[in-house]
This record gives structure tokens, C-alpha cells and sequence, in this order.
């Protein structure tokens, strides 16, 4: 995986996560790789996936079961959903508004690129 | 598991290599220790292999005293140096020569790494090219199983697909048993990997942190214009504009760049050994 230089590791990596729940790659009660299978196939160190299970774990969206690992939670997709929405609504869209308004683009194409683009990609 | 107290060591009197050098190593961690050429990176490695004896000061490994060299010591220890001595001998039979010094030496888990890594364990190690001599060096030390696993510069020689195998393999055996220390110039090839780093300069340890810990102290930014000149630690021009290194005020966690973590303790020591201290 290529990380981006802006955020932390463990972020990154849950957000790799979420997408695969928003995706409905994983689905509720799926259970997720263990630490060790994620970091090898990530090439990340084995503590780095484990901070990220502990905040998605925090934010509900993925839970143990004793001696069994962790499982995707039954409202994950909301969950996630909420947590994404705030993110982007703060640190992703400022930026976005900043490029728009300084190129001038305005919203009619945008709204038009944006319906191509969710034909074309989902 | 490793614990430094006040460590001296020079190869002469006048010129000390370290003095008054402190440093605690935890079980279940893969260490990243990097200094610029000549920081003394080896020498402090050799110190808690037992290869070397300090001049003052005290290292003991999980409770054992290196340089003493108790077999009980070395059982427990793997030390992969830079460059390699090996013998004229094929993998198989270096096997059968040294892994009885291993009570944990897994056959098993060489054959796996080996077969991992593609190195033919048939052919006579002198004939392999670098590469293939340092891959099958490393699986054997992986395989020994050893408590501390010490490597210096491993990822020298290695091509791009096998950095990204030997990244697979150190993210799989690491256990909560275990403590791997790994000195390397190349952060880019362990950047995700190595996690608390180590940075020595100057005859001792500026820092030893973990990276959330690092993250939580400082950002790593790329900027257009430097601000905040008094604040910030290090500068450097990219293509894009600035890389700079400044105290975290904002509870926002940047990605830890290990190359400009590393110039700036070398340009604010102090500041940074007050930072993590």
C-alpha cells in the first residue's frame, strides 16, 4: 500500500477499511484478518494495524469477540458513514473549495462530471 | 529486554564512541536505529551483541551480561552484521553446523523464508551473488527464533521485489516475546515498518519513540512558504515547496516522515532530546 505523507499510518489503514465496509466488501459479523495478516500484507509494522483496530473499535465500527478476533459491526455501515461524513465535511472539502474557487470552476460542471463519474466508476 | 545504563565504549581513550548512553528496549517492538555515518550505530550494536566490551557503564540483555558471552546469552541472540562471513558451504550444511546453537531454530520456517525470498538452498552460500547471501542470511536468523534479533543494514543489497518480501517476513515474526533491532540508512525501504525509532547522534540517544508518540509531538508538513520561523524545527525546499518538521499544536496526526525527523534532530539535538526525554 502507498501512504500518503499527510496522515497518520494507522489512519490511513482505517480508512482503507471503511471503504471496504462502505463498499460492502465486509460485510456486518464478517470477521476481519487478524493483525498479523494485515500488516504483512500491508508491510506494516504489526503494532501500527493494531492502533487502528483499537480506534475503530473505539468508534464502534469493528468489535471482538474473545479469542476470535475482531468483526465487523452491525450498524459498521453507518457508523462509518457518520464518522467519514465528518472527516471530509472538515479537512477534505475546505481544500476542495479552495481549488474551485481558484480556478473558477463552477458548480453546473461539477455537477456534470459528477454524474459521469458515478456511472462510470460504480 | 535490553536495558543501557550510562553506557561508555571507544575503540581509544581520547575519542570516545558514546558516553553516558541510556537506552531501554521492549519486547514486541521492531526498532528502527539510524545516526549518520559514524554515530556509532555498529558499535553500540556489537556493545549488545557482547562483540564488543563497554568501557564504562552497564547493558544487560533480558538480565545476562553480553561480553561476558555466557552460551545462555548467545542462545538467545542473533546478530546479522553488515557484511557477511560466510563459509564455502551450502545452506543446508550451515544448517546442520550452527542451528544446534538455537534450542528454537525452526526448519520449518528457514524452508518457508527461503522459499519466500527464492534462494536455492543447494548451491555453495561463497556462489550467491550479495542478495541472495544476505536473503538467506536473514531467513536463517528468522528462523533462530532468538529473543533479540539484531541486524545491521539489512535491506543493503536487496533488490525492490525482495524489500518488499523481507517487509512481509519482519511484519509476520515479530512476537511479544521478541525484540528486533534494526540499524538501516535506507528509512525509505522500512518506513512503515520500523516502529520505535532511534536516532543517535553526537555520543548518545536523541531520541527513542514510537511513532504515535513522535506524531503526537510533531507535525510533518508540506507548506508553500515557512511561517512561524521561531517554531519550526527544520525546513527543507521540495519540489512541492517546504518540508518542514514544527511542534504539533493542533492534535492532528501527520504521517511521521522518518528522513525529516532525522534531519532535524540532527539540527536541534537539544531541542528534540527535550521533546522526548
Amino acid at each position: 500500500m502507498e501512504f500518503r505523507e499527510n496522515q497518520a499510518i494507522y489512519l490511513q489503514i482505517a480508512e482503507l477499511i471503511c471503504e471496504r465496509i462502505l463498499l460492502k466488501q465486509w460485510a456486518s459479523e464478517d470477521k476481519v484478518p487478524s493483525v498479523r495478516e494485515l500488516a504483512v500484507q500491508l508491510e506494516v509494522n504489526p503494532n501500527t494495524v493494531m492502533r487502528t483496530y483499537d480506534f475503530l473499535e473505539q468508534k464502534g465500527i469493528i468489535f471482538t469477540k474473545r479469542g476470535m478476533g475482531f468483526f465487523v459491526s452491525t450498524d459498521a455501515h453507518d457508523k462509518v458513514t457518520e464518522f467519514r461524513r465528518e472527516e471530509f465535511l472538515q479537512n477534505e472539502l475546505p481544500q476542495f473549495f479552495k481549488a474551485i474557487h481558484l480556478l473558477g470552476i463552477d458548480f453546473s460542471e461539477l455537477q456534470n462530471r459528477f454524474e459521469a463519474f458515478k456511472t462510470e466508476n460504480y | 529486554m535490553v536495558s543501557i545504563h550510562n553506557l561508555g565504549f571507544g575503540y581509544s581513550k581520547k575519542k570516545p564512541v558514546f558516553e553516558g548512553l541510556n537506552l531501554e528496549l521492549q519486547a514486541g517492538n521492531v526498532y528502527g536505529l539510524l545516526g549518520r555515518n559514524g554515530a556509532g550505530k555498529s558499535s553500540l550494536l556489537r556493545n549488545i551483541a557482547g562483540l564488543l566490551t563497554p568501557t564504562s557503564g552497564q547493558c544487560t540483555v533480558n538480565g545476562h551480561t553480553p561480553h561476558l558471552r555466557q552460551p545462555k546469552f548467545l542462545q538467545e541472540l542473533f546478530f546479522l552484521p553488515e557484511e557477511l562471513h560466510i563459509p564455502p558451504i551450502s545452506m543446508k550444511e550451515f544448517v546442520s553446523v550452527y542451528a544446534v546453537f538455537y534450542p528454537n531454530f525452526s526448519q520449518n520456517q528457514l524452508t518457508e523464508y527461503l522459499k519466500e525470498f527464492e534462494v536455492d538452498s543447494s548451491a555453495r552460500l561463497t556462489e550467491l551473488s550479495l542478495g541472495q547471501k544476505k536473503k538467506a542470511l536473514i531467513s536463517f536468523a528468522l528462523a533462530t527464533n532468538t529473543p533479540l534479533l539484531i541486524m545491521d543494514e539489512p535491506t543493503n543489497g536487496l533488490d525492490i521485489p525482495s524489500k518488499s518480501q523481507f517487509r512481509k517476513i519482519i511484519a509476520s515474526s515479530i512476537t511479544n516475546e521478541r525484540v528486533i533491532l534494526i540499524s538501516t540508512h535506507q528509512v525509505r525501504d522500512l518506513e512503515s515498518l520500523i516502529d520505535p525509532i532511534i536516532i543517535m547522534d553526537n555520543r548518545e540517544v536523541l531520541l527513542n519513540a514510537g511513532t504515535d508518540v513522535i506524531a503526537e509531538k510533531l507535525s510533518f508538513k508540506t507548506v508553500q512558504q515557512v511561517t512561524n520561523h521561531e517554531k519550526v524545527l527544520y525546513s527543507e525546499h521540495s519540489i512541492r515547496g517546504f518540508g518542514i518538521v514544527i511542534p504539533n499544536e493542533d492534535e492532528s496526526y501527520t504521517k511521521v516522515d522518518l528522513e525529516l525527523l532525522f534531519n532535524a534532530a540532527l539540527e536541534k539535538p537539544q531541542v528534540i532530546k527535550q521533546l522526548f526525554n
